[in-house]
């Protein structure tokens, strides 16, 4: 990991009016993408992102090359790149920031990405509440067709590709890739059964990326600088930086962007300066509320995919909640507890009725009327969704519940009795 | 009511259409166009959107009660949405809609007698750095206290 690493994304945010595509292109905007398909061939682009260890932003961690390359090219039908802007994880606010201030960067990554792969359709699937965000993205959609960025025989390349914006309408769920394909088709979104993976029956039943907001932004990056710059801003396996969203009882809140690996301590510490006046730490959700939850004495962690795993946890989106020793578990288990109950899609019975049941129990608790055997009940509850689902939600409520009665069994029980 | 949307709207529909190889497809997006017209999705509108797409009218509702931004009846002029998602209600965002169902004198998903509040409890907006947090219609307001409620509802015409 390089000490003075650069940021990628958010390097230019403070300049005025970056969102314009004249202010962009000043500052070296569309080089990437110039390069890419003025320069390169398709394979040579996806062998670069390969090579550059770009994992997954919107909370697998998958790899984005490996994923491209799923994607069959011998096939007689036409494909497509969903690009997933529905950022619902709570915790989670870096791609707003993304298509606020940087929309050309996330189309520049759009297209280079469509270029490898042979695509020449894309949707933005971007969360109903973005709706400024929607419209700031339409505009810069707009300026790229003026500037033959976008659309037919792009910067004279002989490549033509459309971009849509597709705006969700509050569900949680249609964050989920398969749930994703399907609000995009007109129906609810409940999750298919994989296999098929989505790249090779995707969208309309055709092969299909879906890579998130913060994952398309990387690549020009990596097509600009070469994989091993991108790598060396990171780790060797897990390359580049990551926006830290970091929110709770810290002095300041905000996005940081970092190099992947480093310490969740310093975040929330250095950079998010520590907790507010007269605050302790208590608690960290490391990657978005689906994440399980660190204890205090756990964050001397560095944040990266497989350190997280490693640690029982995940990386999830990257979005660090700091919890302060006076706001009480059984708050945060209810609050957890209702928010799944709220958006299971109602698909898969264990989740459907898991969630809610916990939901019930926890509720009672808080109310003053729980005994401790109901936290071996909420437990037992959620590894009954664990691992029991089509999608991931199943493990996504029930981690966090998990971890929470776990870790904090004791305050949990002696916060039953004072009741 | 008529049953008529506005010839601009119309083709509006058309154009969004056109950018999907399936019509249906553009269900969400057509939805969204007609409920900023028409202010809400009622059996009505379900109707003639399912016209205009060429679905059953079920499939229409399916998706409308599905999603928590498709409102079957009229909202108020101005639909206060409060965040009680973990880090909002870490930072008292509870709190605050306690405080805005006695000021405004509603529960949960209540509109004020005169027609101008609805106020909505939901899940994460994506501004958590702003906790607490809330959005008037598609405005969102960060850093929230009572008197920062106060001054913002004070101030909306």
């Amino acid at each position: 990991m390089s000490p003075a690493a650069e940021k990628i994304l958010t390097r230019n945010f403070g300049l005025e009016s970056y969102f314009k595509i004249g202010v962009y292109r000043k500052h070296n905007g569309y080089r990437a993408q110039k390069k890419a398909l003025l320069e390169m061939n398709p394979a040579q682009v996806l062998e670069e992102v390969k090579k550059a260890g770009l994992r997954g932003r919107g909370g697998a961690g998958f790899p984005a090359g490996l994923k491209w390359s799923f994607v069959p090219q011998n096939v007689d039908k036409p494909r497509y790149l969903c690009v997933n802007a529905d950022e619902g994880e709570p915790g989670t606010f870096k791609d707003r920031y993304i298509l606020a201030h940087n929309p050309h960067l996330l189309l520049e990554g759009i297209v280079i990405t469509a270029f490898a792969v042979g695509i020449h359709a894309a949707y933005v699937y971007i969360r109903g509440e973005y709706e400024a965000m929607a419209r700031r993205l339409e505009g810069a959609i707009a300026e790229a067709y003026e500037s033959a960025c976008l659309g037919k025989n792009i910067m004279a390349s002989g490549f033509d590709l459309d971009v849509f914006v597709h705006r969700g309408a509050g569900a949680y769920i249609c964050g989920e890739e398969t749930a994703l394909l399907e609000s995009l088709e007109g129906k609810r979104g409940h999750p298919r059964v994989k296999p098929p993976f989505p790249a090779s029956v995707g969208l309309f039943q055709c092969p299909t990326v879906i890579n998130n907001v913060e994952t398309l932004a990387n690549i020009p990056s990596i097509i600009e600088h070469g994989a091993q710059w991108f790598l060396d801003q990171g780790l060797p396996r897990d390359g580049g930086t990551r926006m830290f969203g970091v929110s709770g009882a810290v002095v300041r809140p905000g996005i940081y962007e970092l190099p992947v690996g480093t310490s969740l301590k310093k975040i929330i510490f250095d950079h998010a300066g520590g907790l507010k006046p007269g605050k302790t730490l208590k608690a960290v959700i490391p990657g978005g509320l689906s994440s399980p939850i660190l204890r205090a004495d756990e964050i001397d962690i560095q944040m990266d995919c497989d350190s997280l795993a490693g640690a029982g946890s995940m990386l999830g989106s990257a979005a660090i909640i700091v919890i302060d020793t006076e706001s009480s578990i059984m708050d945060v288990l209810k609050t957890v507890a209702k928010f799944y109950a709220h958006e299971s899609c109602g698909q898969c019975t264990p989740c459907r009725v898991g969630t809610t049941w916990i939901h019930k129990i926890i509720k009672r608790m808080a109310a003053g009327e729980g005994e401790a055997e109901d936290l071996d009940a909420i437990v037992r509850l959620a590894f009954n969704i664990k691992g029991k689902t089509l999608c991931p939600m199943g493990d996504a409520a029930a981690m966090p519940i998990i971890s929470m009665v776990q870790k904090f069994r004791t305050e949990l029980e002696s916060s039953l009795r004072k009741m | 009511m008529s049953l008529d949307l506005s010839s601009g709207l119309k083709k509006k529909i058309e154009e969004i259409v056109s950018h999907y190889p399936k019509k249906e497809a553009a269900l969400l997006p057509v939805l969204h166009l007609v409920q900023r017209e028409r202010g809400s999705i009622t059996a009505e509108e379900e109707r003639i959107v399912a016209g205009l797409l060429g679905l059953h009218p079920i499939k229409v509702r399916e998706v409308v009660t599905f999603h928590t931004m498709f409102m079957q009846k009229p909202l108020g002029t101005y639909h206060i949405q409060v965040c009680s998602n973990l880090t909002c209600s870490l930072l008292g965002g509870e709190k605050l809609i306690d405080y805005l169902q006695k000021k405004l004198g509603v529960r949960i998903g209540e509109t004020t007698g005169d027609g101008r509040f609805t106020l909505s409890q939901v899940e994460c907006l994506g501004a958590c750095e702003q906790a607490p947090c809330m959005m008037v219609n598609f405005n969102y307001y960060g850093h929230l206290d009572r008197d920062k409620l106060d001054a913002i509802l004070g101030g909306l015409a």
